[in-house]
């Protein structure tokens, strides 16, 4: 039985023997990434997990080109591999860049927002597991309201997190990218086709890719591909596409699931009451409003 | 080139690279001691759909002649392969019985 997903990306492993935890979400949006780029892709990771987890020497998990950036300058260290191998005259190879949520929208935000203006022909993957989990679970600017976090934890008075999630995916096509999208390793075919559309645009490319962290999460190890369905299925986060100017729905749920149901499942929203749920709801609501009336609709 | 085991895997000082850069895809270590359960596929239920393969973390599954087969030196046990499989084809059991 053929899988059509399967066929269309490479058959060679190039993130292998890696140190992640055991069901890492991480690890799997950069591996389903590498395998569509291929061995040319060149890949540059700061600290953070995949960064912790793939360059331990002598144990090497990468087989394609990879370097670790300074957390601040995943975006600028991509316009240097690319500037550098096309001065010296190499045509095939892909420069990417897999950042943390805390690596893209808090620290590495600047270098990324001037990689973009340049308009400097790199992928950049934002691989978003909600907190800074290669340290101990901070909590990030991509964190979700109510989420508990060591900085943010969970007592009678506030209940995690006060802030919602900050939207680095608009904060990205506002700068007029050429191509910036939003995925989830719950449905890896859309990521996968995501990066091979964005691996054929001239200029700079946005992936941001929703990949649960078991440890992080408090869910069981194999969880995180159902979570990361989940989150899109009750409607928290969306699958969607901004090019020439316009935003595209690539996922609209006829209904959506249960939103308690979802956050229940997780360690990090156990202490949420009914209150903080209605919030959570109302947020959600409010952006599909917003989804319906400014995106085109599949 | 799929990163692989070396036999080199003791390294003195004067070996360690003065920049820092060194052979990529250079494995020393495996991973099997990680798991506490371990899947386990059954070929008469493997279809061969690959979701599988495609979801796996640690890309420890390929499907060879049509049957899911697992590298074992990698698979850490997160059991993700077994929720995908909608044939039923995987099985968690226990490492140490």
């Amino acid at each position: 039985m053929a899988n059509p997903t399967a066929a269309q990306i490479s058959r060679e492993e190039f993130f292998y023997g890696h140190k992640a935890c055991a069901g890492c979400g991480g690890s799997l949006a950069v591996r389903a990434a590498l395998k569509v780029l291929g061995p040319q892709a060149v890949s540059v990771l700061p600290a953070g997990c995949m960064s912790a987890v793939g360059f331990n020497f002598p144990q090497l998990c990468f087989s394609n080109n990879s370097i670790i950036s300074t957390f601040a300058g995943t975006a600028s260290m991509l316009t240097g591999v690319e500037a550098g191998l096309r001065a010296k005259g190499y045509k095939d190879f892909t420069a990417v860049g897999f950042a943390g949520d805390g690596g893209t929208a808090d620290i590495g935000i600047q270098a990324l927002s001037g990689a973009i203006d340049r308009n400097d022909n790199i992928i950049y993957i934002c691989y978003d597991n909600e907190a800074y989990m290669n340290t101990g679970i901070q909590k990030s600017g991509l964190t979700p309201f109510g989420a508990r976090t060591t900085t943010t934890p969970a007592g009678a008075n506030i209940h995690g997190n006060i802030r919602p999630k900050k939207n680095m995916f608009e904060i990205a096509a506002a700068h007029d990218i050429p191509y910036a999208a939003t995925a989830s390793i719950g449905y890896l075919p859309d990521f996968i086709r995501k990066v091979e559309k964005a691996s054929q645009i001239k200029g700079t490319k946005y992936i941001h890719v929703i990949a649960p962290c078991p440890t992080g999460w408090g869910i069981a190890p194999d969880e995180t591909v159902e979570s990361a369905k989940e989150v899109v299925d009750c409607g928290l986060w969306y699958l969607a596409e901004y090019e020439n100017g316009s935003y595209t729905l690539n996922r609209k749920p006829k209904q959506f699931t249960d939103v308690a149901a979802y956050l229940k499942k997780q360690g990090r929203f156990k202490h949420l009451d009914d209150a903080d749920i209605e919030t959570i709801i109302q947020s959600r609501d409010k952006k599909w409003q917003f989804i319906e009336k400014t995106f085109q609709l599949p | 080139m799929k990163p692989h085991i070396r036999t080199k895997t003791q390294f003195d000082f004067a070996d360690i690279p003065e920049a820092t850069a060194f052979e990529a895809g250079y494995l020393v270590s495996v991973n099997s001691g990680w798991r506490s359960i371990r899947p386990v596929i059954d070929p008469a239920r493997c279809i061969g759909c690959e979701q599988c393969y495609l979801y796996c973390p640690d890309g420890v599954i390929s499907v060879q002649e049509g049957k899911a087969v697992i590298d074992y030196d990698f698979c850490k046990g997160c059991g993700i392969c077994a929720k995908i499989c909608k044939a039923g084809a995987i099985g968690m059991e226990a490492e140490r019985k």
